[in-house]
């Protein structure tokens, strides 16, 4: 697993409920890991580990913490470049979703040893769309949680009103529906192509 | 037809056979936001820096199908890329003597897009620009998560060093700080004085009132020690009630003497611990560098060592320094002493 994940498990649970905790979560990990900061990838199940703790002392499922994971990595003021690079996507949330395709090759331009599963919209209904979200090995496993919080901040973000719903695996893949109630429902937030790098 | 221009290339500008500007494309309008380009001649507009070719029309088509480098006349003065078709008799495109130009941002792509506020509509859809600005935030982003991480690891480095030359009881240096301090010195050829330190009646103090009052005692030395020394004198714990000192730049063996007696009248003062009144002294062992023709680390702290043997067989609170000339007995039990008080590992 790219060390950037483990990391952003660890800047979540610190930026989220403060450092203490995650001082709780550390005293339990398995002391061989060590620091998660130190540019180290680890293998998939040092990230299933990390999660199952951080469950434990958040006292909550790892499926919700995960889609406030994904939440966080486009609201928090700390990742307002991932935010950003989120929304070169496409100029509405729709274009966003077809762009998510794009996603995985557009990650390992950035960071070449990141994978993600693979993603496409593989039905479309009128407004209804399901993705699928699939693994292409034993590190892309189980992105779909994260990925719900990524596209209700998205939505958001894009200022559209959306549903979201996880329809289970199938297979390999997971499977989110996704209803698109209206496009322009609130205030989408300012997104400027030239207002991020060099500056 | 100016609509197919406009779609495939926004960037572009028609020529009429004097070089003024037919039609511009959108994108390139939009560059110019003080007016209408349609009239304007092109080279006032944009200055050709290569190729060189004069002012005129007939200078500009002969650059036709050449890589083009341009600069906007007006602030902020963009680089950009371009190039030219000379238009024909027949050209369904224009009049004949007339030119077809399409301009680029090339690298100055970021800064124009910050200067003129361009969107993604701005662009072709097959135009890269948007990826090359997604790519360079990516980089940005990247270089700075890295960049984040190493300073960590840099900090990891810097603590862990200092830890690894520190004894952790009194906060002085260790065994390890003394071959990194002196084989500098002697690179160097600065001359020094190492002095080997015990103190006296500690194992009393430990006895009597206990090993937290001891550790007291050490750390009270030790502040002692660096109060006496000077900022670029080194002080080391060896372990135990084990101290070396090295004094930089210290020569003249009157010098020594002096300091020596200060430093041992400075730990006779009493210290109190909890109400209890702790009397110490110290023996020192002295040598100096200067002593040797060629100063070797091993060898000198073996002097210093019997120094401080000779030092308290004649009794407590003493001090000798080495003389070459009339040197002490090499005694086997004052070498082995240090040899045993090595760490071997890892600090703790």
């Amino acid at each position: 697993m790219h060390w950037l994940v483990n990391r952003s498990v660890e800047r979540f649970v610190r930026d989220t409920y403060g450092r203490e905790t995650w001082v709780e979560v550390a005293r339990l990990l398995d002391p061989d890991i060590g620091a998660f900061d130190a540019m180290q990838g680890f293998d998939a199940s040092v990230t299933h580990h990390l999660m199952a703790v951080v469950a434990k002392i958040l006292e909550r499922p790892a499926r919700a913490i995960e889609e406030d994971i994904g939440t966080y990595l486009v609201t928090h003021p700390h990742n307002a470049p991932v935010r950003r690079l989120l929304r070169f996507g496409g100029d509405s949330f729709e274009d966003f979703l077809h762009s998510l395709e794009d996603l995985p090759d557009r990650a390992h331009l950035a960071l070449p040893g990141l994978d993600l599963p693979r993603l496409e919209v593989i039905a479309c209904r009128g407004s209804v769309f399901t993705l699928a979200v699939t693994p292409t090995g034993p590190d892309s496993v189980g992105f779909g949680s994260a990925f719900m919080g990524l596209l209700r901040a998205m939505a958001d973000d894009y200022g559209a009103l959306v549903t979201l719903e996880h329809k289970g695996q199938d297979g390999a893949r997971e499977l989110i529906e996704v209803e698109l109630l209206a496009q322009d429902h609130g205030e989408a937030r300012a997104f400027a192509l030239g207002a991020g790098a060099g500056q | 037809m100016s609509a197919i221009f406009d779609t495939l290339c926004p960037m572009h500008a028609r020529l009429g056979a004097h070089g003024h500007i037919v039609h511009a494309g959108p994108t390139l309008q939009r560059i110019h936001p003080e007016g209408d380009l349609r009239g304007r001649r092109f080279l006032e507009l944009f200055e050709m820096r290569r190729p060189v070719t004069g002012q005129s029309m007939e200078a500009l088509r002969a650059a036709a199908g050449l890589p083009l480098r341009l600069r906007l006349r007006q602030p902020p003065g963009l680089a950009l890329k371009g190039v030219l078709v000379a238009l024909g008799p027949d050209s369904a495109v224009g009049p004949e003597g007339g030119a077809l130009v399409n301009l680029s941002f090339a690298i100055a792509l970021p800064d124009a897009v910050r200067a003129f506020d361009l969107t993604r509509a701005d662009f072709a859809a097959t135009d890269l620009a948007v990826e090359m600005l997604y790519l360079i935030e990516a980089k940005t982003m990247t270089m700075e998560a890295l960049h984040k991480a190493n300073l960590r690891l840099q900090g990891g480095k810097t603590e862990a060093e200092a830890k690894a030359f520190t004894d952790t009881l009194t906060g002085l240096g260790n065994r390890r700080l003394l071959d990194r301090v002196t084989s500098r010195m002697i690179a160097g050829e600065r001359d020094f004085a190492l002095m080997s330190l015990d103190l006296d009646f500690f194992k009393a103090v430990n006895d009597s009132l206990g090993h937290a009052a001891g550790d007291h005692v050490l750390r009270a030395a030790a502040q002692a020690m660096l109060e006496e020394t000077r900022s670029d004198d080194t002080v080391l714990r060896f372990g135990g009630d084990e101290f070396m000192l090295i004094l930089a730049g210290m020569t003249r063996r009157a010098e020594v003497d002096e300091f020596a007696r200060r430093l041992i009248a400075r730990l006779e003062v009493p210290i109190v611990y909890e109400g209890e009144t702790c009397r110490i002294s110290a023996s020192i062992g002295a040598v100096l560098s200067r002593d040797s023709d060629a100063p070797d680390i091993d060898a000198m702290m073996a002097k210093a060592d019997a120094a401080l043997y000779a030092a308290k067989q004649s009794g407590r609170g003493r001090h000798v320094l080495y003389d070459p000339k009339t040197p002490p007995v090499m005694h086997a039990k004052a070498t082995q002493r240090r040899a045993d008080t090595s760490p071997a590992g890892p600090p703790p």
